[in-house]
């Protein structure tokens, strides 16, 4: 007989354990399911650096939150609902990101007294009442796997390893998710070992029957579908997301894209992901470092390529004096910096949004680089054709600065079609451009588009329009090399004066100010935008007035920005980091504005936020 | 042996010249300013005679630099050039030549620049053999910083930075550039420009990554450092010719000579009239195995130059990292060229409305 079926708006999952029990995957899958049933969704991914710490330790744990809705959402959710722990360490790990009243699934199996040592539980938590405030569940999901493997001729490791599946049946029975994604998903990945895959598909249904019939799961939930935009959708992640918007860059400017690389945490799948698209002629080249991986890309850029390099902070810091080179060389130069903690290698695995001055001011002399920040991991698609634009249209370096949890983080994607995109073809000197003092026609490398102060791109093979480029000053129009003062002088202000006039190509800063009648703005940058989004919501539920604005470009910034500051009593400015943008507000408009900042290495929670903007009101 | 360049397969995608071209013609318009008497000028000189030889469009040729006094060099060349910074100019180049077949791409670069700052990614340009020329000239000191020992000064050399003598154990970079995996290796002399040339040519019609030592005199910081292999009378005793499928023989009357020992080691012999010329090892720059070039490069004293050799060390067939890159995106894009709606879209979508 079926069980009852109770509604639910939105529930928060939680999947943890060993770095080695199949998380991430279990927790993906799930996401895939869900995100096909049409709820809208978020996730976190949070894992540790280590590929594989010792077994059953806390270092070990790997985690995956997924929040799903019948309702548009913006975060991956404060407190779970749902946590799945396959082992001691898992639970210790993550129980205080469930909510008290939660539900906990337990792999009982794992609970013997040696792994609770391990992780300095003196008695057994599923015993000892200490979980009474939440809806405990402790299955032997390790034998019931085993179990339902009997008659399959594989060992008994092999047969334990699918107890991750098992958990994924029963949670997609729990709530009411598809199957035949996840059996098509282990189809594809297993179809050359059919006696794994038979293995995984038979723990993954004993999962679903197992949740139909056993009486600890008294009711199943179900989260209808979120009413979304007209549109296809995908689930999708930023580095994904941010590969594709760098390919349609390509497409869209007719030149080919050029990838130099090195590989980091968290950017190496962007690496990964554009080296199997080669039939869109993409170029991927794994250099011998990052800064040979961005020299790479400035001698592809010179040759005529949409050039890109991608790292994370660490990379930048050493890539920085060829940034300073694609400056003066006037080249146009995309730089993906996914951040991540910091100093030095830091957190290498979790988030972070400290390296916005790092990209303002990381380099010697004055060497203006533009910067674009994603908002959302699909947003990294559309930030990265922005950051491609600029960089074509103004001849410069153009920082794009995405995170570790858009990177990772997924949500649904509303599909765009080709044809809305915008159109970035690029016209390449061909002809000379100036007469010399002898009435010949000559190329004349630095004469500037008198609109965009953006200077010729003459690729090699152009016949009469070889020039030379180099780090030294140059002087204006000629480019030959120049020592004079006055000309020194005139091209730092001029190369200033070129990245400040992308402020007229970009839109003015817009305001989420629903009722009009908010005295305070939140403003942001970056991934920051899912929390804000949800703070402000609670608080505007509560009949709290608050206004939010989020920065997309940080360099320059929109036009209007100052004047939005200006229309606020109090301005809020939260980050993860020690108050950069904060910093760069303040020292620009004079507004008194209110920092709030965390370096946790995870984002902000929503609940958090709204107690900041409280305070504010 | 005569090379046809324009024929040479290291060229075969550059497009050719409609014209005969003149030395006059890879000249810049930029005034030159090295020192009075330095080296490079001699190195120029040749290099802009040698480039009509190439047969291809001035405009297809790129040089790119790194810093130091060499680096200097792409301002005076009336092709397309790029003046980068301090040892980046192999990875610059790497990505010029891998992204445009069409271009015969030349760096030019120091002891300095090479060696020190840029060790890494000149060991990985000659490992990944891009179709790369790479011109070192190395003149055993820091010029344009004005005067400190480099990475090939001699031990014990008193500069600027070394008032007690360098205490550093110097690069040998024929040595470092076969250890590196190389497939072409080569040493001249800025003032020896018939040699210079003919290695040049060399290097040119070279698939892949070909290395140019030059030795090159520094006369204001390090004047005659080379001198034994350049002045008469003693360069003789010094320097030893290598020649392709020829005996290697040298010494004021060819009377010395390099044969291979018992236990397979290579030696000097002082008379070769001793074995009659029967043991003289007979130089192989094809060899599939870089382990004779490698003695060779090893015969030099490095503080007396005795026993240096000069010409092309090794010039082997080795796929070329540009033409393997080609090939994938040629194999790629066979099932059809790239469809972005289809990317997009991928294989796991749903439809709301």
């Amino acid at each position: 007989m079926a069980k009852p079926v109770v509604a639910l708006e939105k529930v928060i999952i939680r999947f943890a354990g060993d770095s080695g029990d199949g998380m991430q995957l279990t927790g993906d899958r799930f996401t895939h399911e869900t995100a096909s049933f049409g709820n809208d969704l978020s996730t976190l991914p949070d894992f540790p650096a280590e590929i594989r710490a010792p077994a059953g330790t806390l270092p070990g744990v790997s985690a995956f939150q997924l929040h799903f809705a019948d309702h548009a959402i913006a975060t991956p959710g404060d407190a779970a609902d749902v946590l799945v722990a396959m082992n001691p360490a898992a639970l210790r790990s993550n129980l205080h990101h469930v909510r008290r009243g939660g539900t906990l699934i337990v792999n009982k199996d794992e609970f013997t007294k040696r792994a609770l040592e391990k992780v300095g539980y003196a008695a057994d938590p599923l015993d000892d009442g200490s979980l009474e405030s939440y809806n405990l569940n402790a299955v032997n999901l390790t034998t019931l796997t085993v179990e339902a493997l009997k008659g399959f001729d594989i060992t008994k490791k092999e047969a334990e390893r699918a107890k991750n599946m098992f958990a994924l049946g029963l949670l997609s029975w729990l709530y009411d998710r598809g199957t035949e994604g996840t059996k098509a998903f282990l189809r594809a990945k297993f179809g050359r070992k059919p006696e794994i895959l038979a293995a995984n598909i038979a723990a993954f249904e004993a999962g679903w029957a197992y949740g139909e019939t056993t009486e600890d799961f008294a009711v199943q939930y179900e989260i209808a579908p979120a009413p979304l935009p007209e549109g296809t959708y995908r689930n999708i992640t930023g580095n994904i997301a941010l590969s594709y918007g760098l390919i349609a860059a390509s497409q869209l400017s007719g030149l080919p894209l050029f990838l130099g690389s090195y590989p980091i945490t968290p950017a190496s799948d962007i690496l990964h992901e554009l080296s199997r698209h080669k039939q869109f002629g993409v170029r991927t080249l794994q250099l011998e470092d990052e800064i040979a991986g961005i020299g790479a890309a400035l001698g592809a850029a010179y040759g005529g390529s949409l050039a890109v390099t991608t790292t994370s902070g660490p990379g930048i810091a050493l890539k920085a004096e060829t940034i300073g080179l694609a400056v003066a060389t006037e080249l146009p130069l995309v730089v993906v910096d996914v951040q991540r903690g910091g100093p030095s290698t830091g957190l290498p695995t979790k988030t972070e949004q400290a390296d916005l001055l790092q990209a303002m001011y990381g380099r010697n002399g004055e060497s203006p680089v533009p910067i674009v920040a994603p908002q959302s991991p699909s947003d990294c698609f559309h930030a990265a054709i922005e950051a491609s634009r600029i960089a074509l249209t103004y001849r410069t370096p153009v920082f794009l600065l995405s995170d570790g949890y858009l990177a990772n983080g997924s949500e649904p994607w509303r599909i765009p079609e080709v044809a809305e995109l915008p159109d970035l073809h690029v016209d390449f000197a061909t002809e000379p451009n100036h007469v010399d003092e002898d009435g010949q026609p000559v190329f004349w490398p630095f004469k500037r588009d008198p609109e965009t102060l953006a200077r010729p791109w003459a690729i090699p093979g152009t016949p009469g329009l070889e020039h030379r480029i180099g780090g030294i000053e140059k002087a204006d129009g000629s480019g030959a090399i120049s020592y004079d003062p006055d000309n020194h002088d005139f091209m730092v202000r001029t190369r200033q004066a070129k990245v400040d006039r992308i402020a007229d190509s970009i839109p003015p800063l817009a305001v989420d100010d629903p009722d009009g009648r908010a005295r305070v703005l939140v403003l942001g940058w970056g991934s920051t935008h899912g929390p804000i989004a949800a703070a402000c919501h609670i608080v505007r539920s509560e009949g709290g007035a608050v206004a939010q604005a989020h920065l997309r470009h940080l360099n320059p910034f929109p036009a209007n920005t100052g004047e939005v500051l200006r229309g606020y009593e109090r301005v809020l400015i939260p980050e993860m980091n020690l108050g950069q943008l904060w910093m760069l507000i303040r020292a620009k408009y004079l507004v008194d504005a209110v920092g709030y900042h965390q370096v946790r290495g995870l984002p902000f929670k929503a609940t958090e936020l709204a107690d900041q903007i409280r305070e504010l009101l | 042996m005569t090379i046809d360049l324009p024929t040479a397969p290291a060229l075969s995608l550059v497009p050719k010249a409609d014209a005969p071209q003149t030395a006059k013609d890879f000249k810049s318009d930029q005034e030159v300013r090295w020192c009075p008497g330095c080296g490079d000028y001699a190195i120029l000189a040749a290099v802009q005679s040698f480039l009509p030889e190439l047969g291809v469009r001035r405009e297809n040729i790129v040089f790119v630099s790194g810093i130091g006094c060499s680096s200097r060099f792409p301002y005076y060349m009336n092709t397309y050039g790029m003046h980068s910074i301090h040892g980046r100019a192999p990875a610059i180049a790497t990505g010029l030549s891998t992204s445009r077949p069409d271009l015969s791409v030349w760096v030019v670069t120091g002891d300095g620049d090479a060696l020190s700052i840029g060790g890494n990614h000149f060991l990985h340009a000659l490992r990944r053999n891009v179709n790369i020329k790479i011109l070192l000239f190395n003149n055993r000191i820091y010029g344009l910083t004005k005067g400190q020992y480099s990475p090939t000064s001699e031990a014990g050399k008193i500069t600027k930075s070394t008032p007690m003598g360098s205490i550093d154990y110097p690069f040998n970079p024929i040595s470092v550039a076969l250890g590196a995996e190389a497939s072409f290796v080569a040493r001249t002399i800025d003032s020896d420009r018939k040699h210079l040339v003919g290695v040049l040519r060399a290097a040119a019609a070279h698939e892949g990554t070909a290395l140019v030592e030059i030795y090159q005199n520094c006369n204001i910081f390090n004047d005659g450092a080379w001198d034994p292999l350049k002045d008469a009378g003693i360069r003789e005793d010094n320097l030893i010719r290598l020649e392709h499928g020829q005996p290697i023989r040298f010494g004021r009357d060819g009377q010395k000579g390099v044969a291979r020992r018992d236990d397979g080691m290579l030696m000097v012999v002082d008379d070769v009239s001793e074995c009659g010329g029967e043991c003289l090892w007979v130089h192989d720059a094809h060899a599939a195995e870089p382990s004779t070039a490698f003695a060779l490069s090893r015969l030099a004293d490095f503080t007396t130059l005795e026993h240096t050799a000069i010409g092309v060390f090794r010039d082997v067939a080795r796929p070329v990292y540009d033409q393997l890159l080609a090939q994938q995106l040629d194999r790629a894009a066979a099932a059809g060229p790239g469809d972005l709606a289809g990317l997009l879209r991928g294989r796991d979508t749903w439809t709301i409305g």
